[in-house]
């Protein structure tokens, strides 16, 4: 009786509802069918040809590459200082009490709740008082900064469902600490980092905003493409590129996703 | 010495090494432990990150000397002044109606998917709506930004579409127009707003998705049980429940459109945002001292916009 009339969905919500992700999706689409144009000169639709040319032509251009490999390696870098870091914080936050723990929550949010261009120009006007000069470090200490929240996120969801009782029956069974974090805390908050760490990732492989302040002569993917949509010089490449950043970062997404979802099946749980 | 024998008695002996002797220096002083597990994120977070907001706060009270472009490292007002100017004032004006305009089109694109999603959709399909929303928010900024690009252009989908339905007169219509229009979709203001509207609102699905999910079912059915119309159910019931979570997204939309400045530079007018008068003053004309004033001007925006938030109760909804 009582959920009868709540599996009726009202036509109006659902073609609404239904446009909503229309709109969200039917631009990402676009991106795979601009990959195949043969149209090199404008953004023509329909396009005139399909061809496969241009995936030949992105595979063979160094600079794409050498772009990539700066993406990749600066992201790696940025998850493992994220990790580390977030780990650490997300551990002192969940697992004991302290005098400004609320704040800590908020310092580590703060770099991705203010505008990016607010953390790129305060990182930028830091480096120039200090005379870094802009290097690949200098890129992932920007990346770093607003990956740990992610990590972070993660790991206090995961923390507090785990028991503190399991760490206790680890210590009074004969662990010390090391070994304690090594069998019991690892395996239980495992599959959060792993995630957040792909989050991370993905957030670093695309950022651009905290990038372009911090980067000086370096390119990397994101700051490649907005050269290319500022100064449209090589459509067809940038279009191969976008749709193979799209693919890039839906695996991350999809693994994150399957990897927290079965997350309230932890162990020492019943508590 | 006797409690101290009473002790060992009691409990293991000391571990040996150097690991175990760290692990019970831990177990016996949690506060040793707490500053191992704190330091090297207060450090990096407090010092860099803070230090680094604090340093562009303090350069906002310098002022650059109009002569030889020098920054003069004095304590002054005198920048935050050169933000009355009307031409800077526009652009405030200019981002900040911007940020509120696509917050509300936000909102109201964003209830209709968050409201299926939270109340009509199960099992699968409630996977299938998570997956739709999160995916285009985490896909590239830029891939979003260029896909627009692509659809807004003179020769693009959404003439081509318009043509099709012999509907051509309506595009050009609104072009005409003065304020949001211009010579083409992707160089007037219409088009900046498009571009805001979609990369932000996944923001805004995803709390007030989650507003929803905590309307107790019974509620609604009570309201129409009592006489309420869908309409007045809507509005007297399940608005007020989920406004918390529709200004929580709210805060996502605005902060993140009052600080963009990449999305204006490629679909937009030459009318300058705030994000762009920034990276104007800091870049070319090396002008740091106004560019760290116009980046307070978000700041305070949006600590007013939090503490008016908190006071809706907005952040139990995040």
């Amino acid at each position: 009786m009582r959920s009868d009339r709540q599996s009726r969905t009202p036509m109006g919500l659902k073609i609404a509802a239904g446009l909503g992700l229309a709109f969200l999706h039917l631009p990402l689409l676009l991106i795979f069918l601009y990959a195949f144009t043969t149209e090199d000169k404008s953004y023509q639709f329909p396009p005139p040809g399909l061809t496969l040319k241009w995936f030949a032509v992105t595979w063979n251009r160094p600079d794409v590459w050498e772009a990539l490999g700066l993406s990749v390696r600066v992201a790696t870098i940025s998850t493992a200082v994220a990790l580390t870091l977030g780990t650490l914080c997300a551990a002192a936050v969940s697992q004991t009490r302290f005098f400004g723990r609320e704040t800590i929550s908020l310092l580590v949010i703060l770099p991705i709740a203010l505008p990016g261009i607010i953390t790129g120009i305060s990182l930028r006007s830091a480096f120039n008082l200090a005379e870094i000069p802009f290097s690949f470090w200098t890129i992932v200490l920007g990346h770093a900064t607003f990956c740990v929240v992610v990590v972070y996120n993660n790991a206090v969801a995961r923390f507090r469902r785990m028991s503190g009782s399991l760490i206790e029956a680890s210590m009074d069974l004969g662990a010390d600490g090391f070994q304690t974090f090594r069998h019991v805390i690892l395996p239980n908050i495992g599959t959060a980092l792993l995630a957040g760490g792909m989050l991370a990732f993905a957030l670093s492989f695309d950022e651009v905003i905290v990038t372009t302040f911090t980067a000086g002569q370096q390119a990397t993917l994101p700051i490649w493409m907005l050269e290319e949509l500022v100064r449209p010089r090589q459509r067809p490449v940038t279009n191969v590129v976008a749709m193979v950043v799209v693919l890039v970062t839906f695996l991350p997404i999809l693994a994150a996703y399957y990897l927290t979802r079965d997350g309230d099946q932890i162990s020492g749980q019943g508590k | 010495m006797s409690t101290a024998t009473l002790q060992s008695a009691a409990i293991l002996p000391g571990r040996g090494g150097f690991a175990g002797a760290l692990s019970d220096a831990f177990w016996r002083n949690p506060k040793l432990l707490l500053f191992v597990l704190l330091t090297p994120p207060l450090l990096w977070l407090g010092v860099i990150y803070l230090g680094s907001l604090f340093a562009l706060l303090v350069q906002s009270f310098f002022s650059i000397d109009e002569f030889s472009g020098l920054v003069n490292r004095e304590f002054t007002l005198k920048t935050y002044g050169e933000l009355l100017r009307p031409s800077n004032l526009d652009i405030i004006v200019r981002t900040v109606t911007m940020a509120g305009l696509v917050t509300i089109a936000s909102a109201i694109i964003a209830f209709p998917i968050a409201y299926f999603a939270a109340r009509y959709a199960k099992g699968r399909w409630k996977a299938a709506f998570y997956l739709g929303v999160m995916l285009p928010l985490w896909s590239s900024y830029l891939v979003k930004v260029y896909a627009w690009k692509l659809i807004l252009a003179k020769e693009g989908i959404l003439t081509w579409v318009f043509e099709k339905l012999h509907l051509t007169f309506l595009i050009d219509g609104w072009l005409a127009l003065p304020v949001v229009g211009g010579n083409s979709l992707s160089v007037s203001p219409t088009g900046t707003f498009l571009v805001f509207v979609y990369v932000w609102l996944p923001f805004m699905i995803l709390p007030v998705q989650a507003a929803l999910e905590r309307v107790p079912g019974n509620l609604l059915e009570a309201s129409a049980d009592l006489g309420a119309s869908p309409r007045q159910t809507f509005t007297n019931v399940l608005l007020p429940l989920a406004l918390p979570g529709v200004i929580a997204g709210s805060i996502f939309t605005f902060s993140l459109t009052l600080g963009d400045y990449i999305i204006p530079q490629i679909i937009g007018t030459s009318h300058l945002f705030i994000g762009m008068a920034v990276y104007a003053h800091q870049g070319t004309a090396g002008n740091i001292p106004l560019a760290a004033a116009f980046t307070v001007v978000p700041v305070v925006i949006m600590g007013i916009y939090l503490w008016l938030a908190k006071r809706a109760g907005a952040f139990n909804a995040l």
